[in-house]
């Protein structure tokens, strides 16, 4: 078993992850830090990321207005402290990506240009045309590559944290390629691994967002945290699910019905005059109350509305949502020029994620965990767009930082013990790769999990359907035990990474399923068509779900509140 | 209303290096719908048929440039290429060019090295601090790179370049275009290091210019052009004694 040290390790090479790891080299100029990845990091699912990262830039805008906005688009679940922390920091992350080479879109003053987003009072969307997430991330990794320090494990899939003594001291990765299992050690160690959208079966996510690092901590005992509150993005195409940027609204386009009629301004679905301007969860609920009002079209993967940007022009649509022309060309064969784009809710985002405070940090001492697998607690019940690219990179780098400064303080661990671990770990891999002892197969027992979360998780749950989908849930756990696998081969076994993967699903969507089943109110992107309020009598805090072999324990964790006080959130 | 299925025959390069001394090929029919991409057939016979075939994929919308293959000889991106461009038996293989190290899956760490050695970051004599502010870069300025930043890593340029096959260090199109990029960048500064690498042996005189690397281009990035730019550019800089002759000095 090979065994390497390093100081500080990331897994994850996404924007929040390659953050983190230049913030770590450039804190301390005596650290190494390894880059983990399951794939090579301009991969890594920040890539699909299109309308922009949120930073006040504008004369006309204020941090107040950014912190507000983002409060209310919480439904007053995000932690105050937080949020007053992102939006100060965040025109600074913008400015230092755009020194370390990001393209953004230019005023004609050679200023950096901003576009509205939706729950945002002004523009403060920071674009590269309708790429921000590509560009974001392949400017992050190129300017990595500068820092001999940063070590990348590339196509290698972290199995397990290694935890000893209370405090964790590096992760077990497999070798993707050849097969192999090592141990890799540090003082402190950064989860940066995303979503976990593939938990459904209509989602804008890439392969590759199953929830991994949300498992790992899982796994070792640190809650997650908020996991009912799933983001069902408004706008993505039906049958693939693959995303039309938000930034369609914020450029002009309209949402209309099989009348033809604009419905988020013919009918009242509390978005007021922000019209297609109006927060992703809302409009979310409208299209499916659309839908059961007998206004939706009917297509082969089911409902649509059409979104309708013909208005807006040729020569815009060029300059500012290029990347939607192609994507509505390839996959839909649809000229946004000429003709309305369908499009239907997809699962998009995870507002849940890892339980970690301000710095990152978990409860495991020396783990933690920053961007989308995280719940810092900044965007509550439902995140407004725009703002977690920018998310990655604040919290990314203080995390960085901070595990930094943890792992000055902290001893190496004791090697033989961790040796032992990986071992272990090496050893239950080895048995699953071609375990042909079983009668279940892995796209089957995804494709039910799928359902189940489609069904009891959806943009609109109940507590019969939700308490289903728990039950079928910790049903699919079971068969999962079952699996059978064909693959014996060492190298690059992708049947084995996708039964892995699997199993960090099951972890995810049992937590989501479970944590949504419990809270008895509709706030932000959960809601309940048998409890259609907000109580914040009762339920104005953080849920925390916990590992137990028993099934998953839930806790509540109170919310950080701050010069915002909660009101009725109303646009 | 539901799309229409039909029966197709993929005939795909199998490869296991523990087992096979040299690729072979496996013939899969399966049933495959009208609106399908080439991908979306793989992943068909990956999870229904035969979960022993393995190619890398992810985000199923032409950005993250992780499948690429040769289909019916020619290098695409499979999740953007349409099944109904293909007829009833389609040839899927790893991209040309590149070691295999399993089924439709290649070897990318030679184009990783060669993508470092262009330097593809912002260098400056003086870094700028985050106080003083965004530079200044007019929308004229922006469009002079922007088109060659569109790389999105798939490879392709490099399965379609007659040079890449023969001369082991030939920096290849993408990462010429990416360095480029960054010279015609005006926060940048670092233009005379990068034609350095660029007059070096491998660099852009290697180019023959067949213009084969534009025309699989998924992403319209115009390689080719990058490379004549980036010749004619880095000549300049060697006529201004700024780099060092091709091939010269250490």
């Amino acid at each position: 078993m090979e065994v390497i040290e390093h100081d500080v390790i990331v897994v994850g090479g996404g924007a929040a992850g390659i953050r983190a790891a230049i913030a770590a080299v450039e804190a301390d100029p005596t650290i190494s830090v390894a880059m983990v990845s399951k794939v090579y990091p301009m991969r890594s699912h920040t890539v699909s990321a299109e309308g922009g990262a949120a930073a006040v830039a504008r004369e006309d805008d204020s941090l107040e207005m950014h912190g507000y906005d983002t409060v209310k688009g919480s439904d007053f679940l995000g932690d105050q402290h937080v949020i007053e922390y992102f939006v100060e920091e965040a025109p600074k992350e913008l400015t230092l990506l755009e020194h370390w080479g990001c393209p953004w879109s230019r005023n004609e003053d050679g200023t950096v240009a901003t576009r509205a987003f939706g729950g945002m009072t002004t523009k403060r969307t920071w674009f590269a045309a309708d790429k921000v997430g590509f560009h974001m991330l392949h400017s992050l990794f190129q300017h990595s590559m500068r820092f001999e320090r940063i070590v990348r494990y590339d196509e290698q899939f972290v199995t397990k944290l290694l935890v000893d003594d209370g405090v964790v001291r590096g992760v077990v990765a497999l070798d993707i390629r050849e097969g192999s299992v090592r141990a890799i050690l540090g003082r402190a160690v950064i989860l940066a691994t995303g979503g976990a959208g593939k938990c459904f079966p209509f989602t804008t996510n890439g392969n590759i967002k199953t929830g991994d690092g949300m498992s790992l901590a899982y796994r070792a005992g640190v809650p997650l945290k908020d996991q009912e509150f799933v983001q069902y993005h408004p706008t993505g195409l039906p049958g693939t699910g693959i995303l039309i940027t938000e930034a369609t609204r914020g450029e002009g386009g309209h949402l209309k019905n099989s009348e033809g009629e604009r419905f988020l301004v013919d009918y009242d679905y509390g978005v007021g005059t922000k019209a297609e301007l109006g927060p992703r969860d809302m409009i979310s609920r409208a299209i499916i109350q659309e839908f059961r009002a007998g206004r939706g079209i009917k297509g082969p993967y089911g409902e649509f509305v059409h979104l309708d940007l013909t208005h807006l022009g040729e020569a815009k649509l060029k300059e500012r949502l290029p990347f939607v022309l192609e994507l509505a060309r390839t996959y839909v064969g649809v000229d946004p020029v000429t003709q309305p784009i369908p499009i239907r809710p997809v699962v998009h985002y995870m507002m849940g994620g890892v339980d970690t405070d301000i710095d990152g940090a978990t409860v495991l001492p020396g783990l933690y965990a920053a961007g989308e697998v995280a719940c810092v607690s900044m965007n509550g019940a439902n995140r407004l767009g725009s703002n977690s690219l920018t998310e990655c990179l604040v919290f990314g780098a203080r995390s960085g930082r901070c595990a930094v400064t943890f792992a000055r303080g902290s001893s190496a661990g004791n090697e033989a013990r961790m040796r032992q671990l990986a071992e272990e770990e090496a050893a239950r891999l080895d048995t699953l790769r071609g375990k042909s002892k079983g009668g279940e197969t892995i796209s089957q027992v995804r494709r039910e999990m799928q359902d189940a979360m489609e069904d009891g998780c959806g943009v609109y749950r109940e507590q019969t359907s939700m308490d289903t989908a728990c039950r079928n849930l910790a049903q699919l756990k079971g068969r999962f035990a079952d699996l059978v696998l064909k693959d014996s081969s060492k190298v690059f076994n992708t049947e084995l990474i996708a039964a892995l993967e699997l199993g960090n699903m099951l972890d995810v969507a049992e937590s989501v399923a479970v944590s949504a089943a419990q809270r008895k109110e509709s706030r932000g992107a959960h809601t309940r068509s048998d409890a259609t309020t907000r109580d914040d009598q009762n339920w104005l805090h953080h849920t925390l779900c916990t590992f137990d072999p028993a099934g998953p324990r839930i806790e509540k964790k109170e919310v950080t509140l701050g010069h915002w006080e909660p009101e009725e959130r109303k646009y | 209303m539901s799309p229409t299925s039909a029966k197709k025959t993929f005939v795909v390069t199998r490869f296991d290096p523990d087992v096979d001394e040299v690729p072979k090929t496996q013939s899969y029919e399966i049933p495959v719908q009208s609106d399908w991409k080439v991908l979306d057939a793989l992943n068909y016979i990956k999870d229904e048929v035969d979960p022993t075939l393995s190619h890398r994929w992810s985000c199923r919308m032409a950005v993250c440039g992780s499948c690429g293959m040769m289909v019916d000889g020619e290098p695409k991106l499979t999740c953007k290429v349409a099944l109904s461009d293909y007829g009833d038996v389609v040839e899927v293989e790893p991209l040309a060019n590149f070691p295999i190290i399993r089924d439709l899956v290649v070897e990318l760490e030679g184009f990783m090295e060669r993508f470092k050695k262009v330097k593809p970051w912002i260098i400056r004599a003086k870094e700028r601090a985050v106080e003083e502010g965004t530079f200044r870069q007019s929308p004229q300025e922006l469009a002079d790179f922007k088109q060659f930043s569109m790389c999105i890593n798939c490879m392709l340029c490099y399965s379609a370049c007659p040079v890449v096959g023969n001369e082991p260090h030939f920096l290849g199109p993408a990462a010429i275009a990416l360095g480029h990029r960054y010279n015609l960048d005006t926060r940048d500064e670092g233009s005379a290091e990068r034609n350095q690498v660029f007059l070096e042996e491998g660099g852009v005189f290697s180019c023959s210019y067949a213009n084969e690397c534009s025309e699989v281009c998924p992403k319209n990035v115009d390689p080719a052009a990058a490379v004549q730019q980036g010749k004619a550019l880095s000549l300049v800089d060697w006529a201004k004694g700024l780099v060092l002759p091709r091939g010269g000095g250490e």
